[in-house]
């Protein structure tokens, strides 16, 4: 601060008028001004983040009160939601949105420690690696609604044949598995990419000295790879169910729309996200709308406890 | 070594490696069958119906053949463009200060509400867009749409301009603070050029995850059957387009579906290959 303010004041024998000396000691001011303004912007910047975040969760407790006041717990287990009665029981949801993420969690994990271990292991580098790498990362890119358009053309039809020949009675198409299925591909490049920059970081001589026993290359990956990086593939895959969560409109478009308790992972049903996105703007009642937004804000407390606790697992192994 | 136990005990676990290091190369690979049969069936789907005429005109009433997307087209440049006219500054300002300021209770407090950003579902930014501007402006607006989609794009712009502002080497701002210049001239003249390969990667990358968006516009931009370019109405959008024909009964708006859903995925994965050859080209570590 000090040395621009005495620059200009230095006096140069090439500038004796004093009227330059002025100019150029305004000058410095005027930056000295904008300096501290510019801090100031940064600052703003960064409350506006956290603003926003407070802000959010503010507008979705005040907004869902009605519905947290009158229904209480009940909102929690009651399982029949009956706008037209004004009953709005949200375990149907709860229960549909655990259902498609588990599942689809369960279909990806194999498939995402695979790809983890292929390019963390087998192949780091080189272009067998690359095109697996960017096709994953072009799974990740493909939007939502998109896999949802897909899913309802090509996947349910093939779901359909399915369940008939399981013999359901019903075979819709639409339902939980497909929403499972479809889930699943959307969260595999998550869970593999964070699988894949934890495994590469297991410490070279761990593995050394394992082949150095005479350990063959599938027993280095079970015994010292897996065990090291069993914290991180843990937060990686609780990352990519927080995606499951509240991803919205892929499964709206293939799970059916029913609000009826499901009663096998073949029958429609409906998710958190999945009802809110259907019947937010039909809904013509304080409470109904109160209740769509609990629902919202249950999904919000969710990912973000997912996330943090994810993150923190990350940030610990990362460091250690 | 000629112990027969032995070496069938060898023989086994040489079995057992190359056992599960083909099952790990067929899992690996399977993955790639779900991408490579949306884009094959997309691009089937998509291609006939792309014209001329579909990029110019809008939706005929059903039962006419023909008709566009004109108007999603229009609707989603004008509601990304202005997302990214909001969060791009307020982003990059926000990156700024995180590498900045890195330690500090602000701070800390700025980079869990990035992190929480990021993971919120992005139906509840819909609904809290909703609240927020369509409820006290009384109606579904397209710029109601434009900040629920800024709100996405936040974090991601704040994070990579953090991130690609922490790696340059501190002797850069050193040097330009010795000879005098002041905070705001060394960050927007020395610390941003030097960056901008790293922060255009972040704005690219998200205006590639929020122009395939469709759940923040369910609330906001609602959709419009019709072009309009007015920012306080609303206004259709590709994916808005995609979802709503998709789920109809009528073939003839599965097949502007389909076209629009072509358009979107090529759209959306230029902008990744593009970031990509950006980021190789620049050596930025995304």
């Amino acid at each position: 601060m000090e040395t621009s303010l005495q620059a200009p004041v230095i006096p140069s024998p090439a500038v004796r008028d004093t009227v330059g000396i002025r100019k150029r000691i305004r000058r410095s001011f005027r930056q000295i001004r904008t300096e501290s303004v510019f801090k100031q912007t940064l600052v703003i910047a960064g409350l506006i983040l956290v603003i926003l975040v407070l802000g959010i969760l503010l507008t979705l407790i005040t907004q869902s009160l009605p519905s947290i006041r009158l229904l209480g717990l009940k909102f929690i287990w009651g399982s029949t939601w009956n706008p037209v009665k004004n009953v709005y029981g949200a375990f149907p949801f709860l229960l549909g949105t655990l259902l498609t993420s588990f599942l689809a969690l369960l279909i990806c994990i194999p498939f995402s420690i695979a790809i983890a271990v292929f390019l963390g292991e087998y192949y780091p580098s080189g272009w067998f690696a690359d095109v697996l790498k960017n096709a994953v990362e072009l799974i990740a890119a493909v939007p939502s609604v998109i896999y949802g358009f897909w899913g309802l053309a090509v996947l349910v039809p093939m779901v359909r044949s399915l369940e008939a020949r399981l013999g359901i009675d019903q075979p819709l198409g639409v339902g939980i598995f497909s929403a499972s299925l479809i889930l699943s591909v959307m969260i595999i490049p998550y869970a593999a990419s964070l699988g894949r920059s934890m495994i590469q970081m297991v410490p070279e001589h761990l593995k050394e000295a394992a082949y150095g026993l005479g350990a063959t290359r599938w027993e280095v990956i079970r015994h010292v790879v897996l065990p090291y990086t069993r914290s991180g593939l843990f937060a990686g895959i609780l990352l990519s169910l927080g995606r499951a969560l509240g991803e919205t409109m892929a499964v709206t478009m293939v799970i059916g729309n029913s609000s009826i308790l499901p009663k096998s992972i073949f029958a429609p049903g409906n998710t958190m996200a999945s009802v809110i996105a259907n019947e937010f703007t039909e809904a013509d009642k304080t409470v109904y709308l109160s209740a769509l937004i609990e629902l919202g804000l249950a999904l919000f407390l969710v990912t973000v406890i997912i996330n943090i606790i994810g993150k923190k697992i990350i940030d610990r192994f990362t460091n250690e | 070594m000629n112990d027969p136990m032995r070496t069938d005990h060898i023989r086994y676990r040489i079995g057992k490696n190359n056992g599960f290091r083909i099952l790990t190369f067929v899992l690996a690979f399977a993955c790639m069958i779900p991408l490579v049969a949306i884009l094959f069936f997309i691009i089937k789907a998509g291609i006939t119906r792309i014209n001329f005429h579909f990029l110019v005109n809008i939706a005929r009433p059903v039962g006419e053949k023909g008709g566009g997307i004109a108007n999603a087209l229009l609707g989603s440049v004008i509601i990304v463009a202005l997302a990214s006219l909001i969060a791009i500054p307020i982003g990059i300002l926000g990156g700024v200060y995180l590498s900045e300021n890195p330690k500090g209770r602000l701070a800390y407090w700025c980079r869990l509400s990035v992190d929480i950003l990021q993971g919120i579902p992005s139906i509840v930014i819909g609904i809290i867009a909703y609240f927020w501007l369509v409820k006290p402006l009384g109606g579904f607006s397209a710029f109601s749409g434009s900040v629920a989609l800024a709100i996405m794009m936040l974090p991601v712009i704040v994070r990579s301009t953090e991130e690609t502002l922490k790696m340059l080497p501190p002797s850069l701002k050193e040097a330009a603070f010795a000879l005098g210049m002041p905070f705001h001239r060394v960050i927007f003249k020395v610390i941003l050029p030097v960056g901008i390969s790293g922060i255009l990667s972040g704005v690219m990358l998200s205006i590639a995850r929020i122009t395939g968006e469709t759940a923040p516009l369910l609330f906001t931009a609602f959709g419009n059957p019709y072009l309009s370019a007015d920012v306080t109405a609303p206004m259709q959008s590709l994916p808005l387009l995609i979802f709503n024909y998709a789920t109809s009964p009528y073939n003839d708006w599965h097949d502007l579906a389909w076209g629009a859903s072509l358009i979107l995925l090529v759209w959306v994965l230029f902008l990744n290959v593009f970031t990509k050859l950006i980021a190789a080209k620049w050596k930025v570590q995304l």
